[in-house]
């Protein structure tokens, strides 16, 4: 992934403080916000010194349980609420500093969101949701609606379009949510625990519908969610946070890896981590001189779907990429160590350096 | 002591005790302050009030206005000005209307002149014919909500129609077409500012409170003084009297909207007046249609009151008829008003529900099937009537109108009822008449007039204090200290007797049924609907059968108020058992509770906050309803304030006897909502 130019989200430490006087509050803390004191002036922390870039095409999980600030950090950056210090830019614009006008201009053109509860409008029919943002922007009835009929099959729900929400289940209302947020082609995606209300099964073939969408689409993404699989599923990068704080901002597989604190690690415990992790994350370096198997695996591939061909070959088997080229080894220990190993650290320590820096990029 | 200050029975029932020593100790015959407050500044704020609107209306910036039709320069003050304006065009309003669906010449006059109106014979409105109007509410009930509105809508206008009640009935319809839109819009645009600011709000609640507990006819005062007699005051009187409650409403609803939708809707890039219109009034629509529901019923109710400064119609008619004694005709009207209140309401919740078809590419006739439909109707029936007295010259037109003296009517069948009734149960309700009224209504009307100023404000503030601490100790000691500085205390007391039997019997009746009717999926269905429907009754109808059957007394009038109390009683009974959480129920019962035990010791103490409501509303509709019943005849708060209405000088009497009833209202409104907000915090049900 090469890095373009200019992100398409930037955020530099932002704060975001809930109470009266939090500027005061910010400001005689020097930057260095702590929970209690805060709570001592009447305060309380939403985002904590929040800095990190979203680069275009990709899609950023902010991952963290109730009450740690993820879903305020989202609405910073959508602009729901004010922010109390920070700088956040959409395309190198100034998201604070925008007036009223070119705040609706780019929430009518750059911007879609979808919510937890589906916030669909109850009063108007699926076509009427979805086409709600593009009558607001002045769009004739006659194209808001064919484009909204587009939408409706995008998210496949043709022959749905004119019973109302209550009439939907909740994968099918989140559908319409889905289809609202995407009808004016925004760049930039917000999702606020968008398959959260939802049941497991449901919630599974939503995230498989979403993945669907995202190859097609390629936005920009930021996805909150509390739940840490969902968040490995799904993202590019995580950022976990903590009381209003981003205690690591990773790709999925360097966070099962490498967990910064142990508050991550107890996510990560849980994890199975041959079901989420590519060969690629667990490859070692490939050295002419080493004897190798006859088959190869794909650098993408799941530990979980090779490991059997692995284990039962004799040598180490060779990782390729798309062209076909060998990028790496694959050590039976390594997956052995994987699928049965007990500590991160022990297994941090077996990572070769560069293998990191290359999933950062 | 420990026991006393953690148990708050006890302190109530020394309270209680204290007040009956008090009420022993301070003697009637004194003439002291303690029995009765004498003579103070308070007993001339009538007087002050008066004067000062009169000096408002005659004296306040004085202007020169010209008079067109007499060529002169008058003097006149801006008031009268405003006043006079709103009046014209409320009364232009009022007589477009009237004379779309009457005939007349009002809104030609308007635009020329008498002269001209006398000179040209063709220069006036010509009159529907009612099978025009009856053919076109078919269609609109139709078209808003298929056929089963359509009938109704329909043969309503039949009935009102067939039994010779047109002409009245179309001035009342008339009045409500322009109340009604008045009132939604004043109440949403109100309500909207008080949304969007907390300073607003914050003033408009308190006055909120005093307008919705006032009675109706204190409406009326001000309006008469300010606005003069007619239908323009009668129906700006009803606007002012139905606003509140849609504001209110509109600030329900748009608080209610959740925080999610509100940002759904900024995120799909509405303006603020996209959200307001596109998201947040439409979200909220379940409330405000609420809301236009109350505008209409109290619409109808106070067509029948506005009736006293000249709103003509119904309403006026069914004055007459009552104060005539003339149930049947009474009884005739009752139903016609009661039969514009359903359809009315029908007609405008299936308008908010409608939904558009935006992929029906249809040819013309079609799109337009329904405005076609009518102008065809509109076509052949004033063809039909038209020819009818062509050929029938002599004859009176059944097809354009039925005057009242060749509708039908079965005015003798109800009459003859009555007769019967009053004639075989005389003797029996008589007796009971006299029992009630000497050996229960007397004394206690007897006891609440022994009771002294100085022990019934300890007993209030008393209780103010163990419900809701100082604070509401203070509120309720200036409402009731209020009454007791004015020369009225013994009528409010009177007031309060009525208020309190009829509420006492209300909430027993009430909550029986209620309880009752909630054992049962379906008989809740029933006794649902029956409250429904029961609420669209205007209050003045209740006195027609109570006059029926017991003629003109105290007691009729408790009853009156009594039928019409019980059902805020009934519904939020059932309301609150109904909302007692199912898995509280199933866990009742798996521990073994029987029906019974489960009733009384799960459902209605978690029930027993949202029925505290009911009973509050018991109180403020007996409230109404005993002022109302000074119709009839009786000696409280009620009779001052319709007297005041015919007096020269009557305004600040009526404003100030007004604010006493309302102020009693706000008193109980108080206590109890404070009581069921902390029981509710405490259940964790708030």
């Amino acid at each position: 992934m090469s890095t373009p130019s200019q992100p398409v989200i930037k955020c530099e430490s932002v704060y975001k403080i809930f109470g009266e006087h939090a500027d005061k509050v910010l400001k005689k803390s020097d930057g260095k916000v702590d929970t209690a004191s805060l709570l001592e002036a009447g305060c309380i922390i939403g985002v904590n010194n929040a800095s990190f870039d979203v680069n275009k095409g990709e899609m950023l999980v902010i991952m963290g349980l109730s009450g740690s600030g993820k879903s305020t950090l989202l609405r910073c950056i959508s602009r729901l609420i004010e922010t109390t210090a920070g700088n956040i830019f959409i395309d190198g614009e100034d998201l604070l500093g925008m007036n009223e006008k070119q705040l609706i201009d780019i929430r009518r053109n750059k911007m879609g969101m979808v919510f937890q509860s589906f916030a669909l409008l109850p009063h108007k029919t699926v076509l009427e949701n979805i086409a709600l943002p593009l009558q607001v922007k002045g769009i004739s009835t006659k194209d808001s609606m064919a484009r909204a009929m587009d939408m409706v099959n995008l998210v496949e729900l043709t022959g749905y379009e004119n019973t109302f929400p209550r009439q939907l289940s909740g994968g099918q209302q989140q559908r319409v949510g889905i289809a609202r947020s995407l009808a004016v082609e925004p760049e930039i995606w917000f999702l606020d625990e968008p398959f959260s209300a939802l049941d497991p099964l449901i919630r599974k073939e939503m995230q498989d519908e979403f993945m669907r969408l995202q190859n097609v689409l390629h936005k920009t993404i930021l996805f909150v969610t509390h739940d840490f699989d969902e968040a490995i599923r799904l993202a590019d990068r995580i950022a976990i946070m903590k009381d209003g704080v981003i205690e690591q901002i990773d790709t999925p597989a360097n966070i099962i890896l490498n967990p910064a604190t142990e508050y991550i690690a107890k996510f990560t415990r849980g994890v199975r981590r041959e079901r989420v992790l590519s060969c690629q994350s667990i490859m070692e370096k490939h050295d002419a001189s080493i004897d190798l198997s006859d088959i190869t695996v794909a650098k993408d591939a799941v530990i979980d779907t090779i490991a059997e061909h692995v284990l039962s070959e004799q040598k180490p088997v060779a990782v390729v990429d798309e062209q076909g080229e060998i990028v790496g080894v694959l050590n039976k220990a390594s997956i052995i160590q994987i699928m049965f190993g007990k500590t991160h650290q022990h297994l941090a320590n077996n990572i070769p350096a560069n293998n990191t820096a290359e999933n950062q990029a | 002591m420990q026991y006393f200050t953690n148990h708050k029975w006890v302190q109530f029932i020394a309270l209680v005790a204290i007040f009956f020593v008090l009420v022993m100790a301070i003697d009637p015959t004194s003439g002291s302050n303690l029995w009765r407050l004498q003579e103070n500044i308070f007993w001339h704020l009538p007087n002050i009030l008066n004067d000062g609107l009169k000096y408002l209306i005659n004296d306040f910036w004085v202007v020169n206005v010209y008079d067109i039709e007499l060529d002169l320069t008058e003097k006149s003050t801006i008031i009268k000005e405003f006043t006079h304006s709103i009046s014209g065009a409320v009364l232009f309003c009022i007589n477009l209307i009237r004379e779309l669906l009457l005939g007349g010449v009002k809104t030609v006059v308007t635009f020329t002149s008498w002269d001209f109106v006398s000179d040209n014979e063709w220069a006036r409105i010509p009159a529907l014919p009612w099978t025009a109007v009856a053919s076109g509410a078919f269609l609109l009930g139709h078209y808003l909500g298929g056929r089963k509105l359509s009938m109704l809508a329909g043969t309503s206008i039949i009935y009102i129609a067939v039994f010779g009640q047109w002409t009245p009935a179309m001035q009342t319809l008339s009045f409500v077409l322009v109340a009604v839109p008045l009132s939604v819009f004043i109440g949403l645009v109100m309500g909207i500012f008080a949304y969007k600011s907390k300073v607003f709000e914050s003033i408009l609640t308190p006055l909120l409170n005093v307008a919705q507990s006032m009675p109706h006819f204190s409406y009326l005062i001000p309006v008469v003084v300010f606005f003069g007699i007619g239908d323009h005051a009668g129906a700006i009187s009803t606007v002012i009297f139905a606003t509140p409650p849609m504001i209110r409403l509109t600030i329900l609803g748009l608080k209610k909207v959740s925080p999610e939708v509100l940002e759904a809707g900024l995120m799909s890039g509405c303006n603020p007046r996209q959200l307001m219109f596109k998201v947040l009034i439409p979200t909220a629509r379940h409330d405000i249609l609420i809301g236009v529901n109350q505008v209409i019923m109290q619409c109808l109710a106070m067509a029948v009151i506005a009736s006293f400064i000249g709103a003509k119609g119904l309403g006026y008619n069914l004055l007459v008829s009552l104060n005539m004694l003339n149930i049947g005709a009474a009884l005739e009207l009752g139903v016609s008003i009661v039969l514009i209140a359903i359809v009315l309401d029908k007609l405008s919740l299936a308008w908010a529900n409608k939904q558009t078809n935006y992929f029906a590419n249809l040819p013309f006739h079609l799109h337009y099937k329904y405005s076609l439909a009518f102008i065809g109707i509109l076509i052949a029936t004033s063809v039909l009537a038209y020819s009818a007295s062509v050929f029938f010259p002599d004859k009176p037109n059944y097809l354009y109108i039925i005057s009242k003296a060749q509708g039908l009517t079965t005015q003798s069948f109800w009459d003859t009822i009555v007769d019967w009734i009053i004639t075989n149960t005389y003797q029996s309700v008589q007796s009971f008449n006299f029992f009630m009224t000497a050996s229960i209504l007397m004394p206690i009307k007897a006891a609440y007039l022994s009771m002294p100023v100085a022990a019934t404000l300890f007993l209030v503030a008393g209780i103010g204090y163990l419900v809701g601490g100082l604070r509401s100790a203070i509120v309720v000691t200036m409402f009731i200290g209020f009454i007791a500085l004015t020369p009225w205390w013994d009528r409010a007391l009177i007031t309060a007797y009525m208020v309190t039997f009829s509420v006492v019997t209300s909430v027993i009746i009430g909550c029986s049924v209620g309880v009752l009717c909630s054992r049962n999926p379906r008989a809740t269905k029933v006794i649902l609907l029956v409250c429904d429907t029961f609420q669209t009754f205007p209050s003045f109808v209740y006195l027609i059968p109570v006059i029926m059957l017991f003629g003109v007394s105290d007691l009729s009038v408790l009853i009156a108020v009594i039928v019409y109390a019980t059902i805020p009683a009934t519904r939020y009974t059932v309301e609150g058992l109904r909302n007692v959480p199912q898995p509280l129920q199933e866990a009742a019962s798996m521990s073994g509770l029987n029906q019974i035990q489960r009733l009384l010791h799960v459902e209605l103490p978690l029930a027993f906050p949202h029925i505290m409501l009911g009973i509050n509303q018991t109180v403020i509709f007996s409230l109404f309803m005993v002022i109302i019943g000074a119709f009839i005849g009786t000696d409280d708060l009620g009779q001052l304030i319709m007297q005041s209405l015919s007096k020269a000088n009557g305004m600040g009497q009526g404003i100030l006897l007004g604010l006493c009833v309302a102020f009693i209202g706000l008193a109980v409104d108080h206590l109890i909502h404070t009581w069921s907000n902390q029981r509710k915090k405490a259940l964790g049900i708030a």
